[in-house]
């Protein structure tokens, strides 16, 4: 497959991704949005590492690594996604807690 | 049509598909569900870009734990009622043209950019488990050392947060 | 990769045929299972056991089935229908896939064409089966869920949370093998246990906190606290009837046996012959591929065997005891392992640094 139609693919996932942040006020929802987004990039940065790779072995390198530091990152993102869930989910337990709600809406406190 | 393209494709509709479901979705448990679909696809490509590692990875970690854990909140806050609430139906489409009007400008701006067509992104082994271990103890061993540290205080946090007090 | 997959139709066929053979295999050995635990049980309370279906009651589980499903078959009105239905589903599939990566034995040759006895060798075997094995928890997830029963509910978020926090001291004890045979791939450690002897010389205490962790993963007594119907309610399939429950209840035994196979593989030498070298060996390769199959079978029997053994024998933790032993007793056990066994691999490989 040409890469054009993975970065269509991971454009349209972001934006899917962003329009659900914008549209819902469920917590949780936009949380699992932001995976999304997330994911979508995930899956462009490992097409480039491909890309990156397969050019290297078209210039006749055999044995490259190169565009391995692409995968390496989206290892990396998946860690730190983990670790975000992990503590954002505490947060919005925390606040369901508090006002007895996941509306994003009842978090503007802070207003007035 | 080769056998790569027909997968991709049903990958890529599926992923889609389920995306959308996801932020349409009233009950958060359906989005959930899609959710995890679509990384099911998103692993899929990721197979067939023979990053086996990633795809694998990918399955364990989102499908695995993080939505298991978006599941658990969701189940024990009992918030499987429609219990989106109600919205300004102006605000509603403004938002979602929003969307789609950056869905609009970057796909407009990707599609005259000069993309170079690299033949073969499907060879390669870079994406074994080995080589992606050898690079990752060797020259990233320090990032993957923070990460851990990362871990910890996220795990710590987490714990202090959700405590009750 | 994939292209030479709808190219070659052969290769096609062979895998094909594979896939089912070895899910039928799963699936008879746990309806078997099934009256095997009776007459175990039969067995350690001085009783006879089913005896009057067939032969020694070897027709009960045809019996069982027919049963199963000339039942009523209720979907409760409150329920969420299609998830209700995908809950024993997705149980049952996360519960047969595991079998993809398992090498049943070395290889046959029928009518000169070589069929390795493995769906696929998988470079990440074991990663494989742990992406399986956290599947299952939504097939448990889902069903509660869906019964729309606060006890089901409350069962499948108890059941949840035992299989992750089992799936960690589990993945912990894995790595501690993994250092030593330096392969993921299933078949890799097979091999390198022929070479080098059964893991479980190595790894004895490796391979406990993988026995304890599996026992709890499928469900199984002392860890049955999913559907401890007698304290605390029938578990997340509470509402569930007829061939549902059945699958439910399938899953389970299907689990238990490919628990009992990972063991044998990962510890105990997978379809190695013991105390025979098959390398030497001027057998027919075909004979020699049954042969390792059979005891690759024998094993898992054997295992079998020992999951009913501690099921009649060990009564139930309790809860907090449950979450104890896993979180503060098998993961610091398994961590402590880990350390050792890095320990002792580097020094092997590099010398003592002092």
């Amino acid at each position: 497959m040409p890469i054009n139609y993975y970065i269509f693919l991971a454009i349209i996932l972001f934006c899917i991704g962003v329009t659900g942040v914008l549209t819902r006020r469920n917590a949780i929802i936009i949380f699992m949005c932001i995976e999304l987004m997330l994911n979508s990039v995930n899956l462009l940065l490992v097409a480039f590492s491909k890309m990156h790779h397969a050019r290297a072995l078209a210039a006749g390198a055999a044995n490259t690594t190169a565009g391995i530091e692409a995968q390496l990152f989206v290892f990396f993102i998946m860690v730190v996604a983990a670790a975000e869930v992990a503590v954002g989910l505490a947060i919005i337990v925390m606040m369901y807690r508090n006002t007895h709600s996941v509306d994003i809406n009842f978090l503007n406190r802070l207003k007035n | 049509m080769g056998a790569t393209q027909i997968i991709f494709w049903i990958l890529s509709i599926v992923a889609v598909f389920s995306a959308i479901m996801v932020i349409t979705r009233k009950n958060p448990v359906y989005s959930v569900l899609y959710l995890i679909i679509t990384f099911f696809a998103i692993s899929g490509h990721y197979v067939l870009m023979n990053a086996q590692f990633l795809a694998i990875v990918n399955i364990i970690v989102y499908a695995g734990a993080i939505l298991v854990l978006f599941l658990f909140v969701l189940m024990l806050m009992n918030l499987n009622k429609e219990s989106e609430p109600k919205k300004n139906k102006f605000m509603l489409w403004a938002s979602a043209f929003a969307g789609g009007l950056l869905l609009y400008v970057l796909l407009a701006a990707v599609h005259t950019a000069h993309i170079e067509n690299v033949k073969g992104i499907h060879v390669g082994n870079i994406g074994l488990v080995s080589e992606l271990g050898k690079a990752l103890f060797t020259t990233y061993v320090v990032p993957f050392e923070i990460t851990s540290i990362l871990f910890l205080s996220a795990m710590v946090g987490a714990v202090v947060i959700g405590k009750k007090d | 990769m994939l292209l030479s997959l709808f190219t070659d139709w052969a290769f096609l066929l062979e895998k094909l045929t594979l896939v089912v053979a070895v899910v039928s295999i799963g699936l008879v050995v746990a309806m078997y299972s099934t009256w095997a635990e009776r007459k175990v049980a039969g067995a350690l309370q001085d009783r006879p056991g089913p005896n009057r279906a067939g032969w020694f009651g070897l027709l009960q589980p045809f019996a069982d089935a027919i049963k199963l499903f000339s039942k009523e078959d209720i979907i409760p009105s409150k329920s969420n229908k299609i998830l209700f239905v995908l809950g024993p589903g997705l149980a049952m599939l996360a519960a047969v896939m595991t079998s993809a990566v398992i090498p049943w034995g070395d290889k046959i040759v029928i009518a000169g064409r070589e069929i390795t006895l493995q769906v696929s060798d998988l470079d990440l075997g074991v990663l494989y089966v742990f992406a399986v094995v956290a599947m299952g928890v939504y097939g448990v997830m889902i069903g509660g869920w869906a019964s729309n029963n606060k006890f089901s509910l409350l069962a499948a978020i108890r059941g949840a949370s035992q299989n992750i926090s089992y799936e960690l001291a589990m993945g912990l004890s894995l790595i501690a093998l993994l250092f030593l045979t330096g392969t993921l791939s299933l078949k890799g450690i097979v091999v390198g246990q022929q070479e080098n002897g059964w893991n479980i010389l190595y790894q004895p205490l490796g391979f406990l906190l993988f026995l304890v962790c599996a026992f709890a993963e499928c469900n199984r007594t002392p860890f049955d606290l999913p559907e401890a119907e007698n304290e605390l309610n029938f578990g997340y399939h509470q509402e569930y009837s007829s061939m549902k429950l059945g699958f439910y209840l399938f899953a389970e035994y299907i689990n238990m046996f490919m628990s009992s196979v990972l063991m044998a593989t990962l510890y105990f030498g997978g379809y190695d012959i013991p105390f025979f070298n098959e390398a030497a060996s001027t057998l027919n390769p075909t004979i020699l591929g049954l042969l390792g199959f059979g005891a690759l079978m024998t094993k898992t029997v054997l295992f079998i065997l020992f999951f009913m053994w501690v099921r009649w024998t060990i009564p139930r933790f309790r809860y907090d005891q449950l979450m104890d032993l896993g979180w503060k007793k098998l993961l610091p056990l398994a961590l402590i392992n880990m350390l050792i066994t890095a320990v002792v691999v580097l020094v092997k490989e590099y010398g003592w640094p002092w």
